[in-house]
């Protein structure tokens, strides 16, 4: 995908029990998402510390997604319920600071969902990409 | 403005101590000026009587202190702790950082701190003396004779929206226990929220672009009680003592905001503080209305034990989708 | 000496602005003032002090030192360093002036610091003498006069105009710039101004504040002072003494990855900091005590060991106004100094 030239670089951290999963699906099945998508797999989506959404953006981030299993449905029991509640925080105080809202999303994805899989990664890199550049959380010795 | 004397604490804090109910007294000793008070552990009457002051210019919170006071020897210390101070005593009781038992407060009444930094701003140079009474401040000054000001010329932001004047924790009470106030502490949150993005976005880079990495926010911070903090680690990959890039300043501050979200009581010490006066307490704001608006509300401090929300949670939670419409509500 | 009339400054900086960048203190609408470049518009500050002290200018809080790249089995090493171009820093106070002298102590003497020592090459300095001094103001106990400020131009403003005198080879070069727009004058009202000041400074609460009991011999006397651990007991550990200190100089360096080269850089470090400048063997201070001592100690008894009695404090009262707890050097200098007076 690509807007006068513009690629955006996406993290996608997944958890290990349904989104990686999902993802794997999603290329068994040879469904098409956008290579820009890097994908990092974390043990539970509550692995994921907020400093590791700002330290992606500080490393030429565009974007950040977390996936994880359905609520209800997390391998550890509980762990998405936290994951939902610090990224909703965190996510909230992104937009207060300025940051545009439409750079970070969570989304739950199980591992029989490959098509959704591969249709919120198309989804949320059209977005990223009318945005354009991450300008607003950016570390300028990092785009040299 | 202070309804109590320090005739009156000396007299206490002496009195616990020749009683033995305790061996020391955490209070405020007098400075060069009007306003320089520096918190101060008093041994002995004498001590108390030649140095102890109390005023308008008492605004520290003691709680965090107690973390290493109570490490020092078995006997008990007295500590004075006003409303707010208290809320910030009940999250460390709950996070266990003290014993209890090593500590006997009394909780004195408040009627808002004077903030130097906004007296300055209104007098200019060359402050002698601050006085104040149920009128206002008056400022003796070395240009401008004497200037008058209103409390609200005067006083901290934080206490002019002082969310409550109980004491929610204490051994003993002196003057009379006041009341959780319905307060206008979010108003300035509201007030960027309604802010466009690009709006927001440039008065936060304003403000942070100031920060010159003192920490002392996060020292003076009574939820940031960290034996060592993640910014002080070499192994944690952010720890930084100067800002380098623009980046570091706002991954600080927020870090530093979500790190004591749901644990911040809102005492307003990091933004008394903060040399180049960063707005900081309308980060924890933000955190502690989201909290009140997604999870219900909530008061960190309140009670002791209780749980805090983000070790918390529903089967009905907000998404965080969902959750960046409605916090900007 | 020369003069203009203060309606002419905006001229006076737009001509110096044509050749060099022109920094000077600017109030930024919320009671604080910052040195910021001088552009059309820009009005300078009537603020006694900036927040940050200008040592910013030559040793600036974060700066690249150099890179390092790698390819393959091969390294290169990159020197970032741009040429530096003269500027000026125009309203420079009495004290500040003077820190820079401390601060030439440490970085000019050998090894020479280059970075240093180029940007400092490079700056012109215009000071500004004070007319009203604040409380927390004690320039005086160091033997500075703030109604009389060296620099390489020192400036005085009144009511009315701006008087200048060149003081160094760089002053008279900036000065022959400015013959137009300045006419030649007496120093009446410039000395007049210094009265009044003196008067002034007369009556500051900190006036009496001496140095006894201080200086360069006196490390074994108060290195084991007991007051250090009752002065010290309430400090924070925080880094605001230090950073808006304008001759504490200590720096750390530090390599950053970004993932194509390594930044090697240096940034101020604070010996309130229990991570202070940590190396392998780890940090020598363990407790609050010795960092507090460190800071005291240095400015008053082991830098003027060192060099030649100078004390490193220049009585800007930066520390007294920023400190969170309000334990200041001259708390200590009260406390220790009389006593072993």
């Amino acid at each position: 995908m690509q807007v006068n030239g513009f690629k955006p670089k996406i993290v996608a951290f997944c958890c290990n029990w349904c989104s990686y999963a999902g993802a794997d699906l999603a290329g068994n099945n040879r469904l098409n998402y956008p290579a820009d998508v890097k994908i990092i797999r974390v043990p539970c989506s509550c692995r994921v510390n907020p400093m590791f959404v700002l330290r992606a953006f500080q490393r030429g981030a565009d974007g950040v997604i977390i996936c994880g299993c359905h609520p209800g449905d997390c391998h550890y029991t509980s762990g998405n319920y936290y994951t939902r509640r610090r990224m909703s925080l965190l996510f909230s105080m992104l937009d207060y600071l300025g940051i545009e809202r439409d750079r970070t999303r969570v989304e739950w994805v199980s591992a029989a969902e490959g098509a959704k899989f591969a249709a919120t990664m198309n989804d949320f890199v059209e977005k990223v990409t009318a945005l354009g550049e991450n300008k607003r959380l950016e570390d300028l010795r990092c785009k040299r | 403005m202070q309804k109590i004397t320090r005739e009156t604490l000396v007299a206490k804090a002496s009195a616990l101590l020749a009683e033995g109910m305790v061996d020391r007294v955490l209070g405020w000793k007098k400075g060069e000026f009007a306003y320089d008070v520096t918190p101060n552990v008093f041994a002995d009457a004498a001590s108390l009587e030649k140095d102890f002051v109390y005023g308008d210019f008492c605004g520290a919170n003691f709680s965090k202190y107690l973390i290493a006071e109570t490490r020092k020897g078995e006997g008990k210390i007295l500590v004075f702790l006003k409303p707010c101070d208290t809320y910030s005593f009940n999250q460390l009781l709950t996070e266990h950082r003290f014993d209890r038992e090593k500590v006997y407060v009394v909780g004195i009444p408040c009627e808002g701190m004077a903030d130097i930094g906004k007296i300055k701003a209104e007098v200019g140079e060359g402050i002698l003396e601050v006085e104040s009474d149920a009128n206002g401040f008056t400022v003796k000054t070395l240009y401008k004779g004497d200037v008058k000001l209103t409390a609200e010329q005067a006083l901290g932001e934080r206490c002019l929206v002082c969310k409550s004047k109980k004491h929610v924790a204490y051994d003993e009470l002196i003057g009379e226990d006041g009341v959780v106030i319905d307060s206008a502490r979010f108003d300035e949150v509201e007030k960027l929220e309604k802010m466009s993005s690009d709006e927001r976005f440039a008065f936060w880079q304003n403000e942070l672009s100031r920060c010159i990495r003192c920490n002392a926010c996060r020292d003076v911070c009574p939820a940031c009680s960290c034996e060592k903090c993640v910014f002080n680690n070499p192994k944690s990959g952010v720890e930084n003592k100067a800002v380098a890039d623009s980046f570091e300043e706002k991954m600080f501050h927020i870090i530093r905001a979500f790190h004591v979200a749901g644990r911040c009581t809102d005492c307003g010490e990091c933004s008394r503080v903060c040399p180049q006066d960063i707005p900081l307490h309308l980060l924890n704001r933000k955190f502690i209305k989201d909290i009140n608006s997604f999870y219900g509300e909530y008061q960190a401090g309140e009670t002791v034990g209780s749980r805090a929300p983000l070790v918390n949670y529903t089967t009905e939670d907000i998404e965080p989708s969902e959750a960046v419409e409605r916090g900007n509500q | 000496m020369r003069k203009c009339s203060l309606t002419s400054l905006d001229a006076l900086l737009k001509k110096i602005a044509e050749q060099n960048a022109v920094y000077l203190p600017v109030d930024d609408g919320e009671g604080r003032a910052a040195y910021k470049q001088w552009e059309e518009g820009v009005k300078m500050s009537d603020a006694l002090n900036t927040v940050r002290s200008p040592k910013d200018f030559f040793f600036p809080q974060t700066e690249n030192l150099m890179e390092f790249k790698t390819e393959g089995k091969k390294i290169e090493i990159i020197d970032t360093r741009s040429e530096s171009e003269d500027f000026v820093i125009f309203g420079v106070r009495a004290c500040d002036v003077k820190s820079f002298e401390v601060l030439d102590n440490v970085f000019l003497k050998d090894p020479v610091d280059t970075y240093y020592a180029s940007r400092r090459e490079h700056g012109v300095i215009v000071s500004m003498a004070c007319t009203r001094p604040t409380e927390t103001c004690f320039c005086q106990t160091f033997g500075i006069d703030a109604a009389e400020p060296c620099g390489d131009i020192s400036a005085w403003k009144t009511e009315t105009d701006l008087y200048l005198e060149a003081k160094t080879e760089k002053g008279e070069k900036l000065m022959a710039l400015l013959e137009s727009l300045t006419e030649a004058c007496d120093s009446a009202a410039v000395e007049a101004q210094k009265k009044e000041t003196a008067e002034i400074m007369k009556k500051l609460p900190l006036a009496g504040l001496s140095t006894a009991g201080f200086g360069g011999d006196k490390t074994d006397e108060l290195f084991d002072a007991p007051e250090w651990k009752t002065l010290s007991q309430s400090c924070l550990g925080c880094g605001t003494c230090t950073f808006v200190c304008p001759t504490c100089q200590c720096y750390d360096i530090k390599d950053f990855n970004t993932g194509k080269e390594i930044i090697r850089f240096r940034c101020w470090d604070s010996c309130m900091y229990s991570e202070f400048t940590k190396m392998s063997a780890g940090q020598p201070r363990l407790s609050q005590v010795e960092r507090f001592r460190q800071r005291f100690m240095h400015k008053l008894v082991y830098y003027p060991t060192n060099n030649n009695g100078l004390y490193s404090c220049v009585g800007c009262g930066r520390c007294l106004a920023k400190c969170p707890i309000s334990m200041n050097i001259v708390k200590v200098m009260k406390t220790i100094g009389e006593k072993a007076e």
